[in-house]
């Protein structure tokens, strides 16, 4: 029978193929080894340096994490300036959310549904009083509203030349080159911060109103 | 709401630069104490406020209010600064799977806060509401499942005690999640309690707080809190405001609740000292009972015109009515409001019931019913309790806040006797508040706060005082949580301290030995075990007075609690006094147990009552020849 024996004593006496593959195998590995080991020794290098960096600058950071959270509402009132073929897909969730909330304080889809031609001005001034309420306090609960222009409507304004186009918007007579003097009809309303409730992963926006049954 | 946001932004500050300076905080959190968290644990809404500990070296005081995140509806959750006092139980098929997940948790074990107020309001038979009043409830068992009290069998019942643990959970989840490096656990928290608390009442609250995990919450009474709130919001400047001698009288109107308080301001060694003297009756008697009085005016008015009402529309009522008086109190010149109920159907327009609130309606059920023009010496019109009554919290009977606060006035005259500084003149008949404080959502109608000062201010003219004057700059609503953050500083030895102790004197009846008379209730003495204003962290024995306990029996002792007997001490034995004097709380029980000792053997024993500096009264049977000590239950109304 053809037994392996393993003994220590034993040199090689000749060089053969095998001897040659393990040669190699031994010299790239430890060439991976140090490769390794230097490429962590930089990274660790850079990583001490940041914390440093961090601690340099910590006294204006409170003040960035507010406009982050700004920056992201006006997002959603404006279209994004980049990229102008792709449109911007409003979420539904958020709009059903939006109506389940004027629809639960101020009954707001019962009010436009309802057909008023049959009802006189005082009854559905009557109603009209439920859904101006209600909406109010949805509006207010949930969203703070500013006005983009402070002046007053009907006073004449003047706009200098790089005004955001998005938030004033020219009518009428429009010629020559900024600035533009005209009459402020309607002094705009944007959405400073917004607060609409979280939803639970189950749940389905689309109810904004679910059917009520006494029992 | 944009106060709300504020606080919101606030808090982002704050969390932002505790990640920039972690290095200091890392130092503060060996022991973990980094904020001093104040509760208000209200009748019908609780508050979270809280301030870093951190810059307690500077004179500056930062107080938050945490935004609660809550469930308002089914699957939606807000954050809200406040958390109305209400568990819903909920049936197992009314809501969808997975609809009631929290940020914390995907199934809550109760719901509370707005879901359970909303839910509630169209359910009413499933909502527990109010289990602060019945933690302070004599004659029954805060830890049996007795809430909701007037609902079918099938509901699963809660007792006052769970509902209360659930509330504080709730808080406490809600820190957790916004605190993740911070638990509730560790920071010092102070829980407020009425004045009025009786000492089971005030156990329960502490047992539930420990119930949660937070052992360490101390006690402070609410008007104290509102104080504390004025002192700190004043920046250092109440000294300017208060003078030695002056009494500061703390009107506390809240949902469900009406307060009063008394507290003195002495002069030690040069420095101005509060301490508070009298605190008022526990009255069941608040905005609720303001808002549901208006409604059924308004119901009766409708009646008028052949219109029936059902239950439903009352309650929408009383909303509308909260929200029209409110108007009608902030505008002075609008003199009616409408009030529109709206059907419950898809048809709003026709179905639509509409009516109107007048200011004169306003001023009449409000300012005439509740705070009527009365003297000094009226007292609350009590009728005797009918026999048969439903198991139910017990209502003042009198709305007459201005009644109350009479007897209250009345009642206390002797308050400052021991006081050197105030001097009371001779022929007053009540005890001349010369500052008032008012707290409480309720009395942010001025109105009400001018009638509330103008009867008080009469009875003070009438007896040639000098007009009391307004403590201003309260916030109403948010006082007590901000004050109780603010205790946790002075805790720490910043700012002046409110004097108190024990709003009571204590005594146990024990039966005379006397002959005994056929048909004849044996005669009661009253011993005292614990007397007025004794102070947080002390302890008093009564050597002299041996008990013989039978081990292994329940021995039950009549309690009783006195709110104007200051001058008693320990040991003394009262043989005669009158109802106004003592008022009888729940019996007392003391069970030695069996362990080491014969069942059957009588251990003499003696008491000693210690106030913890929790702020909780302990009572506890001592032996007098082992020095065993065995601690007295306050509900023992679970036994029966």
């Amino acid at each position: 029978m053809n037994n392996y024996v393993i003994d220590l004593s034993l040199k090689p006496t000749t060089f053969d193929l095998w001897h040659v593959c393990l040669a190699g195998t031994v010299a790239l590995l430890s060439l991976i080894l140090i490769m390794l080991l230097l490429t962590m020794l930089v990274s660790l290098m850079r990583c001490r340096k940041k914390p440093v960096n961090f601690q340099a600058a910590p006294a204006p950071e409170p003040v960035v994490r507010i406009v982050e959270k700004i920056v992201e509402v006006e997002k959603l009132v404006h279209a994004p300036a980049k990229e102008p073929v792709v449109l911007k897909e409003a979420t539904p969730d958020a709009a059903l959310q939006l109506l389940g909330l004027l629809q639960q304080e101020a009954r707001f889809i019962d009010f436009i549904k309802e057909d008023i031609t049959a009802f006189s001005d005082a009854d559905i001034g009557n109603a009209a009083r439920v859904v101006h309420e209600g909406c109010n306090k949805a509006l207010n609960e949930h969203f703070t509203l500013a006005v983009v222009r402070n002046e007053q409507e009907g006073s004449k304004i003047t706009l200098p030349q790089g005004f955001d186009a998005a938030t004033v918007r020219l009518t009428g007579n429009i010629i020559g080159t900024a600035p533009f003097t005209g009459t402020l009809v309607h002094k705009g309303w944007q959405v400073t911060s917004i607060r609409l409730p979280k939803l639970t992963l189950s749940h389905n926006a689309a109810i904004v109103a679910p059917a009520e049954v006494e029992l | 709401m944009s106060d709300w946001a504020d606080h919101m932004q606030q808090g982002k500050v704050d969390m932002t630069e505790n990640q920039a300076d972690q290095g200091i905080i890392d130092e503060d959190s060996q022991n973990g104490t980094r904020y001093s968290v104040g509760i208000d644990l209200g009748t019908t809404h609780c508050v979270l406020s809280y301030a870093e500990l951190g810059d307690i070296d500077d004179e500056q005081f930062l107080s938050h209010v945490m935004a609660i995140p809550q469930l308002t509806s089914p699957g939606s959750v807000e954050e809200k600064t406040q958390l109305p006092s209400f568990l819903y139980q909920a049936h197992e098929d009314e809501l969808a799977e997975g609809s009631t997940s929290l940020p914390w948790t995907a199934k809550p074990e109760y719901l509370v806060g707005e879901i359970a107020r909303s839910l509630g309001s169209k359910t009413p038979i499933r909502l527990v509401a109010s289990a602060k009043s019945w933690l302070c409830h004599a004659g029954v068992d805060c830890k049996a499942a007795i809430l909701p009290v007037d609902s079918p069998d099938e509901i699963e019942r809660v007792s006052p005690f769970q509902a209360t643990s659930a509330y504080l959970q709730h808080m406490r989840d809600a820190w957790q999640s916004q605190h993740p490096d911070a638990p509730l656990a560790q920071q010092d928290v102070v829980i407020t309690v009425p004045a009025s608390f009786d000492p089971a009442a005030r156990e329960l609250t502490v047992e539930a707080a420990r119930a949660v995990g937070l052992g360490q919450a101390i006690l402070l009474e609410e008007p104290q809190a509102a104080l504390y709130s004025w002192i700190e919001k004043s920046h250092g400047d109440w000294r300017k405001h208060a003078e030695v001698g002056d009494i500061i009288l703390v009107i506390d109107v809240g949902g469900g609740t009406t307060d009063l308080s008394l507290i003195a301001v002495t002069q030690q060694d040069g420095n101005l000292e509060l301490t508070r003297v009298a605190v008022g009756d526990h009255i069941l008697l608040g905005g609720d009972n303001m808002d549901l009085a208006l409604a059924y005016t308004v119901k009766a008015k409708l009646e008028q015109d052949g219109k029936r009402l059902e239950p439903w529309q009352i309650q929408a009522l009383t909303h509308g009515c909260r929200d029209a008086k409110e108007k009608i109190f902030n505008n002075s010149e609008l003199d009616t409001m409408p009030l529109v109920v709206a059907s419950r159907g898809s048809s709003l327009i026709g179905g639509t019931l509409r009516t109107e609130l007048t200011r004169e309606e306003v001023n009449r059920v409000l300012i005439d019913g509740f705070l009527p023009k009365v003297a000094i010496s009226e007292l609350p019109v009590s009728r005797p309790r009918t026999g048969l009554r439903t198991a139910g919290l017990p209502y003042a009977q009198d709305a007459g806040i201005t009644r109350h606060l009479a007897a209250f006035l009345t009642k206390q005259q002797g308050a400052t006797d021991e006081l050197d500084d105030i001097n009371l003149p001779e022929h007053a008949s009540f005890l001349h508040p010369t500052a008032v404080l008012f707290n409480g959502g309720v009395l942010k109608a001025e109105a009400l706060a001018e009638r509330l000062m103008a009867v008080l201010n009469s009875w003070l003219s009438a007896e040639q005082a000098p007009e009391a004057r307004l403590l201003a700059g309260a916030d109403l609503d948010l006082a007590v949580a901000r004050g109780a953050a603010y205790y946790g500083f002075v805790r720490k030895g910043k700012g002046v301290r409110i004097k108190g102790g024990t709003a009571a004197s204590y005594y146990v009846g024990i039966e005379s030995a006397m002959l005994a008379v056929p048909g004849m209730a044996p005669e009661i003495q009253a011993l005292c075990i614990a007397p007025f204003g004794m102070e947080e962290g002390t302890q008093q024995e009564l050597p002299d007075d041996e008990f013989g306990l039978v081990i292994g029996e329940p021995v039950r002792f009549r309690f009783f609690a006195s709110n104007t007997r200051r001058e008693d001490k320990v040991g003394t034995r009262l043989d005669y006094w009158t109802n106004e004097e003592l008022s009888e709380l729940d019996e007392i029980e003391i069970t030695l147990p069996e362990e080491s000792r014969r069942p059957g053997e009588v251990v003499p024993v003696h008491l000693c009552a210690a106030v913890t500096e929790v702020g909780t009264l302990e009572l506890q049977a001592i032996s007098q020849k082992d020095s065993g000590r065995w601690k007295i239950e306050f509900d023992v109304r679970a036994g029966e």
